[in-house]
């Protein structure tokens, strides 16, 4: 009845479906979790007879693994098997990642809380020998050095994206962007080494400065404002410009008075984390600014204190007894995580808060 | 004010590629011209090619003369931002500024260009510009919120308020309805009729029907083949083109049979 081709018989045919039904069976909700707790307790059997933390842990993850895997196969199929697996594999990945993050988190923290007083936000290390100190100038130092660093890159960093994005047809457009992406891999130590050796030959060797510095720290900050303001100007929509341009705007007014603005909320969000990458280097800042004691809030004039290189010296030339140094190190490195993590924060906040809406 | 443009063989490339051949047409001062063919013929191109807004694509370039009022726009000492000064233009998918209020979109043509006027004085022109463009009783009440929360017949009206508020001499639009419901589809159909009386309006549709209802004259492009250039094939009475259109093409189109 059928042509030879074709061998299914209808009643082959019904026998075949009936094995593939749309339903299928499913692990029970609590599955996963007993299956966890099986391994675990496993895993924590094998600890306590010598296994070392890691192995046992790498055992829980391949107990479960398996135990989901068979059990899955046997209930839901292969399909559903094989998709617990890798959902296993996926998660343990995430959480091996997660875990220096979290550890330093609680390292710094938990070592640094200790000299979170008003003495250490208040005083610098003026005179101070062993206990007591604090970072005041090494805060003062940050702050003006990343500003000017700021000052720096930001006018230099927007107006070559604006350029990139509005101006540049063919080989120049393409050899600027090719060196602003090499810039954007510079090693800090070079880019310190760089600002050091230009200073050095126009005020002689052993000059410190502040603005030295910045100039390194610019020299970072640099490509990463020019490739994310970049984005931001690429993003806004080609008809905005043109229903500017048939309003008889020229091209200079609509990039200041439409562009611009269009894209500002995202340029903020770029400059913020351009400073949060910046904030914490230390190589460019222990070659150019050196460190102090005491306070100096003039930029052009020989060392100042800086965070990270003051939680350098402090942990490198401790003294005797080393414990205060130790501690004040910890408590900088701790609020330099916390800059940074405002910073992220505040970026978001901008770039949340400031957008301009969605067309309707 | 609004003014008569004469086009003597135009001829527009993209670099080496014609794109639209010898288009030679005379549009009345106050009157409607619509633009119809199918896709890709080229109407889009010449339609920007009157306020020389082709001219952002890099290459472009046309030969042949645009005369609005005796002047030709493509002199050579002519500039192509006052041109546009006196020619606007609204866009098939409606372009407000997404970071100014209602006033100031519609504001935008004299602001954005550091024109100094007195706020009484400009006050006046976004009113009027708002009511001809049938805007002003739907937000005169939030003139201060952002031109993006309103609908889309609404941004597309707010964006005609926009262009008319310099007071241009002709108005370009392409496609202004294609991206709105029929509703404000009409809506911005009526606008146009009453814009009528003061302006010259060439507008490029898809939409034969409309061609039909907003416009005193028609003109059907079409492409000669595949791969070459579009041209213009037929301009005549907007009635006489939809009834008796005297080129077999065009008699084609409008029945229906290709496009």
């Amino acid at each position: 009845m059928n042509s030879p081709r074709t061998s299914v018989q209808p009643s082959d045919l019904s026998a075949v479906l009936s094995e593939r039904p749309f339903t299928q069976g499913s692990l029970p909700r609590y599955a996963p979790g007993v299956t966890l707790a099986a391994a675990i307790v496993v895993g924590g059997v094998l600890h306590l007879s010598g296994v070392a933390s890691g192995l046992a842990a790498v055992a829980v993850v391949v107990l479960y693994a398996v135990a989901i895997y068979g059990w899955s196969l046997a209930v839901e199929g292969a399909r559903k098997a094989k998709n617990r697996v890798v959902t296993t594999v996926v998660t343990a990945a995430f959480l091996l990642a997660l875990l220096p993050l979290i550890s330093v988190v609680i390292t710094v923290v938990g070592n640094g809380v200790g000299r979170l007083d008003v003495e250490f936000f208040t005083y610098s290390m003026h005179g101070v020998v062993g206990e007591g100190g604090g970072v005041y100038h090494a805060i003062m130092g940050t702050l003006l050095i990343t500003a000017l660093a700021t000052v720096i890159s930001v006018p230099v960093g927007m107006l070559c994206a604006i350029y990139l994005v509005e101006y540049a047809k063919g080989k120049l457009g393409r050899a600027i962007t090719f060196f602003v992406d090499v810039m954007t891999g510079i090693p800090s130590i070079v880019a310190g080494l760089f600002a050091y050796a230009l200073f050095a030959l126009i005020f002689g060797p052993g000059v410190r400065m502040g603005v030295m510095g910045a100039v390194a720290l610019s020299v970072l900050m640099i490509p990463i404002v020019v490739r994310s303001t970049e984005e931001m100007l690429r993003l806004v929509p080609a008809e905005l410009r043109e229903a500017a341009y048939a309003l008889a705007v020229p091209k200079w007014r609509t990039i200041v008075k439409v562009v611009l603005p269009t894209a500002g909320a995202g340029i903020a969000t770029g400059v913020t984390l351009a400073i949060a990458r910046v904030v914490g280097e230390t190589a460019p800042l222990l070659v150019t600014v050196g460190i102090t004691t005491g306070v100096n809030m003039n930029p052009f004039d020989d060392r100042m204190a800086t965070l990270p290189v003051f939680a350098y010296r402090q942990f490198m030339s401790p003294g005797l007894p080393p414990e205060p140094a130790i501690d004040r190190a910890w408590t900088a490195a701790l609020l330099l995580v916390a800059v940074v993590m405002l910073l992220n924060l505040v970026a978001r906040l901008i770039s949340r808060l400031f957008a301009p809406k969605a067309r309707a | 004010m609004a003014k008569r443009i004469d086009v003597a063989d135009l001829n527009i490339y993209y670099g080496e590629t014609l794109a639209v051949q010898d288009v030679s047409m005379s549009i009345e001062p106050r009157s409607v011209t619509a633009l119809i063919g199918p896709s890709g013929c080229g109407k889009s191109t010449f339609l920007r090619s009157l306020n020389r807004m082709h001219e952002l694509i890099p290459k472009a370039r046309v030969a042949g003369k645009v005369m609005v009022d005796g002047q030709d726009l493509y002199a050579p000492d002519v500039d192509p931002v006052a041109v546009r000064s006196q020619i606007g233009m609204v866009f098939q998918r409606p372009n407000p500024f997404p970071t100014m209020s209602i006033y100031d979109n519609v504001a935008a043509g004299i602001k954005l260009n550091a024109k100094r006027m007195r706020t009484s004085e400009l006050d006046e022109i976004v009113e009027r510009s708002l009511r001809q463009a049938n805007l002003w009783d739907e937000v005169k009440d939030r003139l201060d919120k952002p031109g993006t929360g309103l609908s889309g017949g609404q941004q597309q009206r707010l964006c005609i308020a926009r262009a008319i508020a310099v007071r241009p001499d002709v108005l370009l639009m392409d496609e202004p309805c294609s991206a709105l419901d029929p509703i404000s589809t009409q809506k911005i159909e009526d606008l146009i009729t009453e814009l009528k009386a003061d302006y010259t309006i060439v507008i490029v549709t898809h939409n034969m029907q409309q061609a039909a209802r907003v416009s005193d004259t028609t003109a059907f492009f079409n492409l000669r083949g595949i791969g070459q250039p579009g041209q213009l094939v037929e301009i005549g009475d907007t009635a006489t083109i939809f009834s008796a259109p005297a080129n077999k093409a065009t008699e084609d189109y409008i029945s229906g049979r290709f496009g």
